[in-house]
């Protein structure tokens, strides 16, 4: 049979050869864990906890809505190098998390894997529902995935974390310990000083852009009256918008409140006729200049609502 | 937790002593330990009942699959159902002249390419199964549901088995899959850009090489992203036919290399090659094809870039593209009233296009597509393997408006200037989709 010809056998040496050149010119033994964090309060929480013991990369930024990402070459080649993989879960990714997972060929990240792990499963998630019918928008069956919005959420999923990358890198057990209780400890008293500072936005009106605040508002008593997309997910529509301003222009709701990287024209609009104050809230770290780690992103968050209210 | 408790004693101690026999700081340091105390204590009792309701969250649904099970057999293995899912399409299509005349000279097409149904057509339903199979394997099945001079027929349009765990960046697939050459050739029909395939993909590959074969891919641990793959094919597929060398026909390489550029914009290269022997591959009319024997290769080049402001691809985005192919073929055709006649000729094709989403969910493109071919030889004068006079081209232009991912409307037109006679064509079409949706690659 001429399947052994020579310009075949010619092709087949040429990618032998590229293989086995790049093989031989990878970098050898890990100096330290690599994380890929599908977003940036998961970078910052691994970062917090581990620092020089892993190398931290974030797939998204601030700016960047987490839903609608681009499974991106640089992001698949992150993902083939990384020992764990901390992602938002509860289908925030799922558009592009396992197109990543598919193409990266790591099957130490896959899920079920220990270098795969889904922040939103130790905490108890908001809003998961059966009634999933896809007429109701972007719809989460297992319940809202921005659980970073409660800091008690992110101690709970601190100490998780700690434990998976004590899993992971068995040899730096105690390094991790130490540094977790640390950041515990340093994170409770923060957590103590923003209940305290917090304690009159109890009660607090909010019109949120997208369904992505729910774990704020239950964590400091406020009371999310609407939001802005008529269906989840889905853009905001001039009718609904003038709907909204009927319902709240003469009272109400106290504050609208978006994410940066939400289009800010529909809440501004409604902000100019009801005259309610439209801020816009780091959702994440990265998302104002001050939300430059964790303790930034919340102390941002309760001043920027202390001042947006009376 | 020992020295919280001791420190609280002493505390409740010193409480116990006069105020005269403190001084003002010592009362502010007590204080200040107080509130931390009493913090620590507020978070270890948050955290209990989070605990707590997370434990009766995870009952409530363990009770609740329970019950659901209670009801029937326990090892009906539903439970294990794969991702279903469903896609629809359809559309609608005029031609200013007959789209009998579209075929392209020099270019006699294979398989299923060429001009869109006209009128009222449905398109192939897709149903698409995919799931794990073990902690090694994960599997997946699209049947393509056609309506065929009148009749329905199920098509295996992919069905591959993917290993999972393979070690040190590798990965292999096997079944029938659709390749891994050129940048469009295993996008599905529903994550296409325009309605049909660029001239190159329809004369060349006969809109998408799919085929039953080995694929295996190597992506090297750089940060830059660097994937290498090869393709061992059955070669039943045109632009191969014929399953020849006993079945194990053609294969390819490939290479693609990408990365950011910023946090605005990413790229992806990459060149590839398809060798195929085809003996008797039809192509042309189908009642009356012609049918070549001999040896065909095919190479790749394409380029992508893709812009959105700060990476935030939800609202404005930009997606630049381009591929170019060459195809060399020698061998005897025949067929379509033509005696055996050696050909050996060389042949090229392209496109570029852009699409730009100004707003959420609206979208605009346009594309160029064009084929040229060499001259294959006076023996081949007046039938439709000559060369064409000047090179068949394209221009075509889209908006698409998608409620939601799941669903999308297209309105394209296309001014042909590939055929025996210049078209304008004006088509509206969509794709829907139902269940489980896969993630879309880059």
């Amino acid at each position: 049979m001429g399947f052994l010809n020579r310009r075949r056998v010619l092709h087949a040496a040429l990618v032998v050869g590229l293989v086995v050149t790049l093989v031989g010119t990878s970098p050898a033994a890990r100096a330290s864990v690599k994380v890929f964090a599908c977003e940036p309060e998961w970078a910052a929480l691994a970062e917090a906890i581990a620092g020089d013991l892993v190398s931290v990369s974030a797939a998204t930024t601030a700016l960047q809505d987490p839903h609608f990402i681009q499974a991106r070459p640089s992001l698949i080649a992150k993902v083939r190098g990384a020992d764990l993989v901390i992602c938002s879960g509860a289908q925030l990714e799922i558009g592009w998390l396992p197109a990543l997972l598919q193409k990266a060929n790591n099957p130490a990240v896959r899920p079920g894997a220990p270098g795969y792990f889904e922040a939103s499963s130790f905490v108890l998630r908001l809003g998961a529902t059966d009634d999933v019918d896809r007429a109701g928008g972007d719809i989460h069956p297992f319940g809202n995935p921005h659980v970073q919005t409660d800091p008690h959420n992110i101690a709970t999923i601190a100490k998780a974390l700690a434990a998976r990358l004590q899993e992971i890198d068995p040899a730096e057990s105690s390094r991790y310990q130490e540094r977790a209780d640390a950041f515990l400890s340093r994170w409770l008293e923060a957590v103590g000083v923003w209940e305290k500072r917090a304690a009159p936005l109890r009660g607090l009106r909010v019109i949120t852009h997208h369904n992505s605040w729910v774990y704020l508002v239950k964590w400091l008593g406020m009371e999310q009256v609407a939001t802005l997309e008529a269906v989840a997910g889905l853009p905001p529509t001039a009718t609904f918008l003038s709907r909204l301003n009927r319902d709240f222009k003469d009272g109400g709701a106290d504050v609208i409140i978006r994410s940066p990287y939400q289009d800010d024209k529909p809440s501004q609009w409604l902000a100019e006729r009801s005259g309610i104050p439209a801020i816009e809230l780091p959702l994440t770290v990265g998302g104002t200049a001050e939300a430059h780690d964790l303790f930034g992103l919340f102390d941002n968050i309760i001043d920027q609502l202390l001042e947006a209210t009376p | 937790m020992r020295v919280n408790y001791l420190k609280g004693v002493l505390l409740t101690l010193t409480l116990g002593i006069p105020h005269a026999a403190l001084a003002e700081t010592g009362i502010e340091d007590i204080r200040a330990e107080l509130t931390a105390l009493r913090n620590d204590y507020e978070q270890r009792i948050a955290d209990l009942e989070q605990r707590l309701a997370v434990a009766e969250q995870n009952a409530r649904q363990a009770s609740a699959s329970s019950q659901s099970s209670g009801s029937m057999p326990r090892n009906t293995g539903a439970e294990f159902n794969p991702a279903i899912g469903v896609i629809f399409s359809g559309s609608a299509w005029n031609y200013s002249g007959n789209p009998e005349n579209l075929a392209v000279q020099g270019f006699p097409f294979g398989g299923e390419a060429g001009p869109i149904t006209e009128g009222l057509a449905l398109g192939e339903t897709e149903l698409i199964l995919s799931s794990n199979v073990d902690d090694k394997f994960a599997a997946m099945l699209t049947a393509a549901l056609a309506v065929e001079d009148g009749e329905a027929v199920v098509e295996i349009e992919e069905a591959w088995v993917e290993a999972t765990a393979l070690p040190a960046g590798f990965g292999a697939k096997f079944g029938r899959f659709f390749s891994g050459i050129g940048y469009l050739n295993n996008k599905h029909a529903h994550s296409w850009d325009f309605a049909d395939q660029p001239l190159p993909y329809q004369a060349f590959l006969a809109n998408q090489l799919r085929d039953d074969g080995i694929q295996a891919r190597w992506l090297a641990p750089t940060d830059t992203f660097i994937e290498i793959g090869a393709e061992l094919l059955r070669g039943g597929a045109y632009p191969s036919a014929g399953a020849d060398n006993n079945g194990f026909g053609s294969y390819s390489l490939f290479a693609n290399v990408g990365a950011d550029a910023g946090t605005d914009s990413s790229w992806l290269a990459g060149v590839s090659l398809l060798d195929a022997s085809p003996i008797n591959r039809a192509s042309g009319d189908e009642d009356d094809p012609f049918l070549f024997s001999g040896d065909s290769t095919l190479m790749t080049a394409q380029f992508v870039w893709k812009w959105a402001k700060d990476g935030n691809w939800k609202d404005r985005n930009l997606i630049l593209q381009a591929e170019y192919m060459r195809r060399e073929e020698s061998g005897i055709y025949e067929g379509a009233g033509l005696s055996p006649q050696v050909y050996d000729n060389d042949q090229t094709g392209w496109y570029a296009q852009a699409i730009f989403q100004p707003v959420s969910r609206w979208r605009i493109g346009a594309r160029f597509d064009a084929l040229s071919s060499d001259n294959p030889g006076d023996a081949f004068a007046g039938t439709a393997l000559a060369a064409p006079l000047s090179d068949p081209r394209r221009i075509t232009i889209m908006g698409d408006w998608a409620n939601s991912e799941f669903s999308r409307l297209r309105l394209q037109f296309t001014r042909d200037e590939s055929g025996l006679e210049d078209d304008n064509q004006l088509g509206l079409q969509y794709f829907h989709s139902i269940g489980a949706h896969g993630a879309h690659t880059f």
